[in-house]
């Protein structure tokens, strides 16, 4: 009896040797010969320029560390779901080990995604993401992006008072939840009442078209909120009609930020500006990479947004090309934290 | 010198296959892991219903029309097929059969009104596209299970892609170029006069290949989102062009009835080789519809060149 107690001792002992030299082995051993595809439906904007430039200098870097084998990017020529599914079936004969999508459709690539899992082919979803159960998928909380603007906003006006809300493009998922988002934050903080309601097209110009349309018909704005993209053409349109510039949630592109600093210098305007920074690619490719070394994943990963404050305003504007979005890039740390749900 | 031992004729007629055939050589090398029947399985899955839009494009170009609408059809057709069909089966399918009646009377109104096809499919293209929005406003629906069951279907031996590839072209082959009625519908295109003269009712003839055109419209559909699990109105907008393409590749001319149902389907299966085969050299995405196209202007070429042997 005593023997066997000494025996299961001695095994216990054993099994913690074996893990801990497990553990202390680099997290990068088990991937050096893996390859992974990004598979991107669309490349004609300035935000999935940059997400594109994320994934060449983040992948690069890991593919000269030898972390991993290989890591292409393929984008369609057109933004079309047949194409991508096609392209997806490539990309599983070509043998890749993991496939990380920004999808054109939620549904429509289900078919191809799971022929990809079927062949063994770890898929990771982001940005675009598709709903096939055996992908993995990195969402953005729009609604919670949506949200935080009024929270900001109650914060900054807390007598509240009338909004004007920019929607983006219609009858697209990332609209309908922002503005679900919105909603559910003037509920809460119901000091605010949103007293129009425009599409801007996530893009200055038509922005400053639709408000410039709406303003006549609107009483005193305290604040605008947005999508992204919208902010620099509201801030003109409430210019052009000789109107007191009200509280402009801004949306990370660069002239957005240059406004703002503009507006910071000459008479200390305060805003707060959030986006999803595009190098959210990298941190699909971070998760990929994290599966493929056997790390237990979950399913469904939330992205957290990038968030410019009145303090970090100098700094983000410094490091965001002209025409561009504020980016950053994700390492292996930070995606190990988004993993591990902090 | 070359002409008194080779056909031109028979040149002509092989040229399809004989591209095809390069083509898939061509990609064997390039990538071996192709060279199975899950390779080939995956590799031509999408094809089907490219061959079936192509198919429903010679209708067209068979009574010399052209037909602009196809891919926003398909894309109509998915939609309804992830909705209606899926939730109200009856309903669906009348709306179907619906969608091929106004195809016929499409080429009715062609007929009539003697209105260039262009224009009609054109415009009639915004209105696919429309209803389809209107069914399905945003990506989604569901696929009827046995769509799905069919086209994920494992055939021993051969890849199912292949084998429906087979049996679509041979029975339009048989019907459209052996059938006695099936003459009179390509003389309708070759020379209508003396198809009318003969006491056939060029109309009819105009609505019944019309009418084919929907219904192969609604089978590349229904195949569609088979393959993609649920609906998008905008999922097939390349179809248009793919199908045109696709027949012309496969020896159809615009004009004269001159089609081949085979060589269609061959067209279609080699323009989804080609995408694919373009992703296998790595070539760039910029370049890759250029390259399409490049690969389109040779294989035109060569026929142009055997046609030119043809007439001496």
């Amino acid at each position: 009896m005593r023997k066997k107690t000494w025996l299961l001792t001695f095994a216990a002992m054993g099994v913690a040797l074996g893990l801990g030299s497990v553990a202390a082995v680099p997290a990068n051993a088990d991937t050096a010969d893996k390859k992974i595809a990004l598979s991107n439906n669309y490349a004609g904007n300035s935000w999935r320029q940059a997400m594109l430039k994320s994934w060449e200098k983040v992948t690069g870097q890991a593919v000269a560390d030898g972390i991993v084998a290989e890591a292409s990017a393929f984008t369609t020529s057109e933004n079309q779901v047949t194409e991508q599914a096609a392209q997806i079936q490539n990309l599983i004969l070509q043998g890749y080990d993991a496939i990380v999508v920004n999808a054109a459709s939620p549904d429509a690539l289900n078919g191809a995604v799971k022929q990809a899992c079927d062949a063994g082919i770890v898929v990771v979803s982001f940005d675009g993401i598709v709903t096939e159960p055996c992908a993995w998928r990195i969402a953005v909380d729009f609604k919670k992006m949506g949200a935080i603007q009024l929270d900001y906003l109650a914060e900054k006006i807390p007598d509240g008072g009338n909004v004007l809300e920019i929607r983006g493009l219609a009858g697209v998922f990332v609209d309908d939840e922002i503005h679900a988002g919105i909603q559910e934050g003037v509920a809460k903080h119901s000091q605010f009442k949103i007293v129009g309601s425009v599409h801007g097209d996530w893009a200055q110009e038509v922005a400053q078209k639709a408000v410039a349309g709406i303003l006549p018909s609107l009483p005193e704005v305290k604040a605008v909120v947005t999508q992204g993209g919208d902010g620099y053409g509201a801030a003109q349109a409430f210019k052009a009609a000789g109107r007191p510039t009200p509280l402009i949630i801004m949306g990370n592109r660069q002239d957005e930020l240059a406004w703002w600093k503009e507006q910071k210098d000459a008479n200390g305007y305060e805003t707060m500006s959030v986006s999803i920074a595009p190098g959210v690619s990298t941190l699909a490719f971070w998760v990929a990479q994290q599966i493929l070394d056997g790390q237990e994943v979950p399913k469904d990963l939330v992205v957290p947004f990038l968030q410019i404050n009145q303090g970090d305003l100098e700094k983000s504007l410094e490091t965001t090309e002209k025409g561009g979005v504020a980016n950053v890039e994700y390492s292996l740390d930070d995606a190990k934290a988004v993993i591990a749900g902090k | 010198m070359l002409q008194r031992f080779v056909n031109p004729r028979l040149l002509r007629s092989a040229l399809p296959a004989l591209s095809f055939a390069i083509l898939l050589v061509a990609i064997f090398y390039t990538q071996p892991r192709t060279m199975s029947y899950f390779g080939l399985n995956l590799m031509l899955q999408y094809a089907v219903p490219i061959a079936l839009a192509t198919l429903a494009q010679m209708f067209v170009i068979t009574v010399n029309d052209l037909d602009l609408s196809i891919g926003p059809f398909v894309g109509l057709v998915a939609c309804i097929g992830a909705t209606f069909l899926y939730e109200t089966p009856l309903l669906g399918i009348l709306m179907l059969l619906g969608c091929i009646l106004l195809y016929a009377a499409m080429g009715a109104l062609i007929h009539l009104r003697n209105l260039p096809s262009i224009v009609v499919t054109l415009g009639m293209s915004f209105v696919w596209l429309g209803i389809a929005v209107l069914v399905l406003p945003t990506p989604g629906g569901k696929a009827p299970e046995y769509l799905k069951a069919l086209m994920s279907l494992q055939v021993p031996l051969v890849p199912f892609p292949i084998v429906a590839a087979i049996v679509i072209a041979v029975v339009v082959h048989v019907a459209l170029m052996y059938s006695s009625y099936g003459v009179v519908l390509r003389g309708a295109g070759g020379n209508p006069r003396a198809v009318a003269r003969a006491g056939w009712s060029l109309l009819k003839t105009k609505m019944i290949m019309f009418g084919l055109a929907g219904f192969f419209g609604v089978l590349s559909g229904l195949s569609l989102i088979g393959l993609t699990t649920s609906g998008d109105a905008h999922i097939a907008d390349r179809y248009t062009l793919y199908s045109i393409a696709g027949a012309i590749l496969g020896g159809a001319e615009f004009v004269g009835g001159r089609v081949s149902p085979v060589g269609a389907v061959l067209g279609a299966l080699t323009l989804t080789l080609a995408g694919s085969f373009l992703i296998f050299l790595r070539v760039s995405p910029d370049w890759q519809i250029g390259a399409q196209g490049a690969i389109l202007i040779l294989v035109l070429a060569l026929r142009a060149l055997i046609s030119r042997g043809e007439v001496r």
